[in-house]
């Protein structure tokens, strides 16, 4: 493992060098601030580094889109975030973006042109689907996924939300492990819980957290590892886990995470 | 004569009652705000002829697709006979489609008995899933006295007309084999020729029970018909106009309100003049009239199948919320608005609204705006979008969001994330190993 500390551009750094790059990397509140998916966010860095893809993040300067008050019904909210995004993104003469979150991409590719902000905007496992299919991403040289029963989660903003489901799936399959469906998956997957701004509150009053359901496919589905492609997932699947006492037998792993260690970045 | 007569009243007399009741549907449904549902119409077409017509999405749950599929081609394909039917009611003639059809006149009429077994089958299967094995779809909260009934009144309906129509049949050729009066040799009759020997066998009798099946059987149908506008049944006919004006864009994708992009805009930009956007009014919807007429055809076409709700996380982990629930109140209160404007005119105020008096804010929020139910619904109903836009009343006009909620607005607001946690350290993961 390569353990140099990454050097990553920021947007201001390229301006003041006179240089635009080829993609904005947009971190999300969850990748920035959330110790687990901080991790992941770097696992995209280093994957954008390897490859050699010029990317910039904007640093302090990026905040929150505005889907969780967007979904809790602030529209005001979510209309100013939008807006005042829009001013920076556009400032910077941003084309292309990849976000390693379902839900910044959902907002910024489908909300934000309604106010004025129009990008090509991808998610981390589409960026990577294109590697690997470019030749530019093997799974080489680094862990070995070989045998594992891996399982994938689909989160609802990149899956029903906006139809991505292959991609994520492309960058398991490279893997040569066992590759294998929950009963509740593709366009019939279960929300992990934390959507619709529920993970900002406490669940309403039921019989069970929805976590705990999707845990139960997870542990029927026989899986040692059950892959994610949200930090909002990645929240409610590992705490799902923990409280099944499983921790031992099942690791959840963003596939940006899995990409990075099955290349040995 | 006199039957022909009497035939005329009664059919002028159904479809009057039914457009009437149709065009009281139909304003109901334009008491909801205008969205621009009319582009691309190939596409539409298209979603319509795959959704509507050709069924896709209701393969999801083979059982329940096969059955419904008898039932539904049974529908489309009787209605060729209900036609000669009306032609003989009104002319006094008897099957008059038999000459002038000749050979394909018996292999329709074959057709149709074959179709009718299997709708009777499907009928009863679907009985039997309702009142026998108690299938989880068809119970919960929402599914009170009325809309239980409801489903079994059409299905024994269903049986009762399929029934009628395979009796006269069986008397008719009864009929014809004495070469009786002018039942001539018309049709083969596949099925009901196995019902001959039930019947008896005096040339008198048969004529009464064909007549009587006869009467019965379209009076029936007409009885049915104006039953549909009080019905979930409606389906049948609201499901086609429903998916045409399918919602195209990416699930995921929310409306974003143009009055509020006004108002955010001259907040940003003090020179900003805002654009016209018509009459202010009020941010979400507390009540049905302030949902768009999308919303309320969809509230007219949901057939209660719960699918939606069977899929909805919420409701599998036992909260309050059912999306079918949603659809429901949302019909029964415009129905309720509907019924107001009829009896005491256009302006009156009942004082109640679909917020508090129908849905409760405790379905609300419970919702993680999964998509779940949208995706499960077989006729592109959206809930969801319902929801969405109650949250916003609750949000924007009341202020009366969870306080979880209100911490973590604040904080998107101050802070740019919804953690409380400082701009200045939104780099710091650059920093780690
Ligand atoms: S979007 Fe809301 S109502 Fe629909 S299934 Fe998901 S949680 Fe349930
Ligand atoms: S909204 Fe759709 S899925 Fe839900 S009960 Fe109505 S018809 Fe069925």
């Amino acid at each position: 493992m390569n353990n140099e500390p990454l050097a990553i551009p920021t947007m201001a750094e390229m301006a003041a060098q006179g240089k635009e790059p080829e993609i904005l990397f947009w971190v999300g509140c969850a990748g920035s601030f959330d110790e687990r998916a901080r991790k992941i966010t770097r696992d995209i860095c280093k994957i954008l580094h390897h490859v050699g893809i010029s990317y910039a993040v904007l640093g302090t300067e990026e905040n929150c889109t505005g889907d969780p008050a967007k979904r809790a019904g602030n529209e005001f909210l979510f209309q100013m975030q939008a807006m005042m995004n829009i001013q920076v993104l556009d400032g910077y003469n941003i084309k292309k973006i990849v976000t390693g979150c379902p839900h910044c991409f959902n907002t910024i590719k489908n909300e934000y042109p309604g106010v004025g902000g129009n990008y090509e905007v991808i998610h981390h496992t589409q960026l990577i689907q294109q590697l690997i299919n470019d030749g530019k991403l093997k799974a080489e040289g680094g862990e070995s996924f070989k045998g594992k029963r891996i399982t994938y989660h689909d989160p609802c903003y990149l899956g029903r939300g906006n139809d991505v489901y292959e991609a994520p799936r492309a960058a398991l399959e490279i893997l040569d492990t066992e590759l294998v469906e929950m009963k509740r998956c593709k366009s019939n997957g279960l929300c992990c819980g934390a959507g619709g701004a529920q993970m900002f509150k406490e669940p309403e009053p039921g019989k069970k957290d929805i976590n705990m359901e999707r845990i139960a496919d997870v542990i029927e589905a026989k899986a040692q590892v059950v892959a994610a492609a949200c930090p909002f997932c990645m929240t409610m699947l590992t705490d799902g886990v923990k409280n099944q006492d499983k921790e031992q037998e099942i690791k959840v792993l963003d596939i940006a995470e899995i990409t990075a260690r099955a290349n040995g970045l | 004569m006199i039957a022909q007569i009497i035939f005329i009243i009664i059919l002028g007399a159904a479809i009057y009652q039914f457009s009437k009741n149709v065009a009281k549907i139909r304003r109901n449904i334009l008491l909801g705000k205008d969205t621009n549902r009319k582009d691309q119409p190939g596409l539409r077409w298209t979603v319509m002829a795959k959704i509507a017509l050709g069924q896709t999405k209701m393969v999801k749950r083979p059982v329940a697709a096969v059955m419904h599929f008898f039932i539904y081609v049974g529908f489309i394909i009787i209605n060729l006979e209900v036609l000669e039917i009306m032609i003989d009611g009104v002319f006094g003639s008897h099957r008059i489609f038999a000459n002038p059809l000749g050979g394909l006149y018996g292999f329709l009429i074959g057709a149709f008995e074959v179709l009718a077994v299997l709708v009777l089958t499907a009928c009863i299967v679907f009985l039997c899933r309702r009142n026998v094995i108690h299938l989880k779809r068809f119970t919960g909260t929402e599914m009170t006295q009325w809309p239980k009934s409801d489903a079994n009144y059409i299905l024994i309906t269903e049986i009762l007309l399929m029934t009628a129509f395979l009796t006269m049949n069986a008397a008719d050729y009864k009929l014809q084999l004495l070469h009786f009066g002018h039942y001539v040799s018309a049709g083969s009759f596949p099925v009901s020729s196995l019902l001959a020997p039930l019947l008896p066998d005096g040339a008198s009798a048969l004529v009464i029970t064909e007549r009587v099946c006869w009467w019965f059987h379209i009076v029936g149908i007409l009885c049915f018909l104006n039953y549909l506008p009080y019905s979930k049944h409606f389906h049948i006919l609201l499901a086609f106009p429903n998916t045409y004006y399918s919602n195209l864009n990416a699930k995921g994708k929310f409306t974003n309100m143009a009055s509020v992009t006004n108002e955010v805009k001259a907040m940003l930009d003090p020179s900003y003049i805002p654009e016209n956007t018509g009459e202010p009014g009020r941010f979400g919807a507390k009540d049905v009239t302030d949902l768009t007429w999308k919303n309320l055809m969809e509230a007219y076409t949901c057939t209660e199948c719960g699918r939606c709700t069977y899929v909805c996380p919420a409701n599998i982990t036992g909260k309050l919320l059912s999306p079918r629930k949603i659809m429901m109140d949302t019909r029964d209160r415009i129905t309720e608005i509907g019924n107001n404007i009829d009896k005491h005119g256009k302006d009156h105020q009942d004082g109640k609204s679909l917020l508090d008096n129908y849905i409760s804010r405790e379905e609300l929020w419970a919702c993680t705006s999964c998509n779940a139910c949208v995706e499960a619904c077989p006729v592109n109903i959206n809930p969801l979008e319902i929801i969405t836009e109650m949250r916003r009343y609750i949000v924007m006009e009341e202020s009366q969001a969870p306080a979880s909620l209100n911490n973590m607005f604040s904080n998107v607001e101050n802070n740019g994330a919804p953690w409380k946690y400082s701009q200045a350290d939104r780099f710091n993961w650059a920093e780690e190993q």
